[in-house]
């Protein structure tokens, strides 16, 4: 998914702590990019966050989905057939958070407070990207996170993605590499490894 | 004015061994060169310093093992200036500005250090010529920093005060940067010179490498240049309009002349030693001439015997002798007094320029050199005296240039000739040395350590460059400058006439005239003279 002009709500907070929370989407299938930015919250105290983990699963969780395709000859033949099927599977995502909004200025640390459950998840329009990614403090976060998925994936994805809201995405891409390499001058192999991702 | 962008910022360092300095990533390693000029912002004083290495550093030594994938042009910006960066040595000299002392007195030498990362900029313009000084009565541009184009100057009046030395391989250019210090002094006459021009190259015109000719001094300046020579018929040939031809009589030379030629004309110290007895016998301005008419074997056997000189001593003399008495210039008895007529010349502020013509062997350079300059120092020495005990203008300051010094500067004649003495007592007679030489490992270590101003061309010899940088500060981080410079046109200046080592580009010499026409000849020289010579420069 590309990056929208409008902020657009997509889901709930359904868990959250200080430095994490998961989100269930409003439409099946309709999670934020891994690595796209997210906001929890409305003015002046919003949340940002990184989508690092997309879940589609049954929505009980002892239910385990079956095939049901066999006689399908596409799989939307398979919802229009089982129209239950959409109310019964959900998608949940997980998001790092990367800062929050302080007064009127981004702070690139964590909020004092978590997200509260049921807050409502946007997309962050370009502009929010933009502002957000402007000082490049955020990086220390997302690299030093503890993720279930790789680290260097979701710092690789979320650079790209954010550098489509920057005017130069080169530029962009360089300056942010560049703090990379300060922050991993240590560890040549992760910088490497975000850097072929970018 | 532009501010200079910064280069980067010091990391570490002292006093002692220099900076470190770390490149901003935005400059390139390879746009910086050896010998460029930088200055800190420290944060109470500027500082100015020399750059005199460059390397290249990693913060991961695994980087170097295994090195990243830099055909990725993204991977290859991003690693530059992070994970690898380019590191410059610098070399504190100065402090500009800040202090009471500095604003007073302009830049002191370097007693502190900036802190941790205090910006690095290149010096602009206006910095070299806070150090350097703008051209005026006493500052003498001789050429340009190596990566600008403002003009470095030379202060003459302090250059001038010191015996001064110009060095470097052959072909590296000492002659064209020679003349154009005498063509400095000249004009901003703070002394006035003798030159003993064994090439011919600084009187009337001199070849390039190139196979052009350049002007001379005497062309330059006509009427401040008077050109001695020694072989009239040579200068005939070359069209050299001579002011006087040198004659040098037999009563002139002495003993200790033909002591310092004992190495040319292959003399054994014996012989040198008979040659004194000789002196003794018949008289310091008789011996010669009464030595060289002895023929008859009979009265030659007599004198051996009465003074105890072995013949074969005596041989070995008498060969010596008659090898001199084949130069055409010494003459029994000398229709003019060629010291006295120098002197004139000097005394009316008029440079005089002593071309040896064909004779451009060292028995002729040594000896006429040592013999004219001795005398000539001597009645400098009496005068001075003499203003002293009565209070009456001293002598006007002389600048002696001489060519291959370290023949006479060599560790075994320096203490007998009178370049040695000159060289040792400084200005206490107002004269001083300009040295030129190729092989300055050759001269006294004694006499390099007093030499005020160096100014030494691209030199390859590691005894060369130990000497001729011994005694400076920062001499390892000079030597890498020394070593960079290019075989032409390039040379480090350091000592007293600058306010710290600077490696420069020699200014033009011998495609425009010009630059060198603007001069105050109003002391000396009348108004007509004057547009004459104005002229004379402008036609070409």
């Amino acid at each position: 998914m590309d990056l929208t002009v409008e902020a657009t709500k997509i889901g709930e907070v359904i868990e959250a702590s200080t430095g994490k929370f998961t989100a269930q989407c409003y439409q099946l299938n309709q999670a934020p990019p891994l690595g796209s930015l997210v906001k929890v919250g409305s003015m002046p105290s919003e949340i940002f966050a990184v989508v690092y983990n997309i879940e589609n699963h049954s929505l009980e969780l002892g239910r385990r989905p079956i095939a049901r395709g066999e006689s399908e000859e596409t799989e939307e033949g398979i919802f229009r057939a089982n129209p239950q099927l959409s109310k019964l599977l959900c998608t949940d995502f997980n998001a790092l958070v990367l800062g929050h909004r302080q007064a009127d200025d981004i702070a690139h640390w964590l909020p004092p407070k978590p997200a509260y459950i049921h807050n409502f998840v946007y997309t962050c329009s370009s502009d929010e990207v933009r502002d957000f990614t402007q000082s490049l403090h955020f990086l220390s976060l997302l690299v030093a996170a503890n993720l279930p998925t790789p680290v260097e994936e979701i710092t690789a994805a979320c650079l790209r993605y954010s550098s489509q809201a920057h005017d130069d995405p080169h530029a962009f891409l360089v300056k942010a590499g560049k703090e990379l390499a300060t922050l991993l001058s240590g560890d040549l192999k992760r910088l490497n490894s975000i850097l072929k991702k970018l | 004015m532009e501010e200079e962008k910064n280069l980067g910022v010091v990391v570490s360092g002292s006093l002692n061994k220099g900076l470190e300095v770390k490149l901003d990533a935005a400059t390139s390693v390879e746009d910086i060169s050896v010998g460029s000029y930088v200055t800190i912002e420290g944060g109470k004083r500027r500082f100015f310093g020399m750059i005199t290495d460059i390397s290249l550093e990693a913060t991961d030594n695994q980087i170097i093992h295994s090195p990243p994938d830099i055909s990725n042009p993204l991977i290859a910006e991003v690693i530059a200036g992070t994970a690898t960066y380019g590191k410059l040595h610098i070399l504190p000299t100065l402090t500009i500005g800040g202090g009471a002392t500095e604003i007073l007195e302009g830049p002191q030498p370097v007693k502190s250090l900036p802190g941790h990362f205090s910006p690095v900029r290149r010096a602009s313009p206006r910095d070299i010529e806070l150090v350097f000084g703008k051209e005026d009565e006493k500052q003498f541009w001789v050429g340009t920093p190596l990566d600008m184009e403002t003009k470095i100057c030379l202060n003459l009046a302090e250059f001038v005060k010191r015996s001064n030395g110009v060095f470097g391989k052959s072909g590296t250019g000492k002659t064209f940067l020679t003349r154009l210090l005498l063509i400095g002094i000249l004009q901003k006459r703070q002394a006035v010179s003798l030159v003993f021009d064994m090439h011919n190259e600084y009187g009337w015109e001199g070849g390039s490498e190139k196979g052009y000719k350049v002007k001379g001094l005497k062309q330059l300046f006509p009427s401040q240049v008077a050109i001695f020579s020694l072989d009239e018929e040579g200068s005939k040939r070359r069209r050299v309009s001579t002011d006087f031809i040198v004659r040098i009589g037999y009563d002139e030379i002495e003993p200790e002349d033909i002591q310092l030629l004992c190495q040319t004309l292959n003399l054994t110290d014996a012989s040198v030693q008979a040659a004194y007895q000789l002196a003794h016998e018949f008289g310091d301005r008789q011996w010669l001439e009464t030595t060289l008419s002895i023929k008859d074997k009979e009265e030659t056997k007599e004198l051996l015997s009465r003074l105890n000189i072995h013949e074969s001593t005596y041989r070995n003399l008498r060969r010596g002798l008659e090898m001199l008495r084949r130069l055409p210039f010494l003459v029994p008895k000398s229709p003019d007094n060629p010291v006295q007529r120098i002197l004139e010349y000097l005394d009316r502020g008029i440079n005089v320029i002593l071309e040896f013509g064909r004779y451009e062997d060292f028995t002729a350079y040594i000896l006429v050199a040592n013999l004219l300059t001795r005398r000539i120092h001597a009645q400098y020495r009496e005068r001075k005296e003499r203003a002293l005990g009565e209070d009456t203008t001293p002598p006007r300051p002389l600048v002696i240039t001489i060519e291959e010094a370290h023949r006479f500067l060599n560790p075994q004649l320096s203490n007998q000739t009178i370049f040695g003495i000159i060289a040792r007592e400084m200005r206490k007679y107002n004269v001083t040395l300009l040295t030129v030489d190729q092989r300055p490992s050759g001269i006294d270590a004694e006499v390099m350590s007093q030499l005020g101003t160096k100014i030494t061309c691209l030199l390859d010899n590691e005894q060369d460059i130990d000497s001729v940088l011994s005694g400076a500060s920062g001499k390892s981080e000079l030597k890498t400058v020394l070593s960079r410079l290019e075989t032409k046109q390039q040379a480090l200046v350091f000592g007293h006439a600058v306010p710290m080592p600077v490696p420069i580009k020699v200014r033009e010499y011998g495609t425009d005239y010009r630059q060198f026409g603007q001069v105050d000849l109003s002391a000396v020289v009348s108004e007509a003279q004057q547009s004459q010579e104005a002229e004379d420069l402008w036609a070409d």
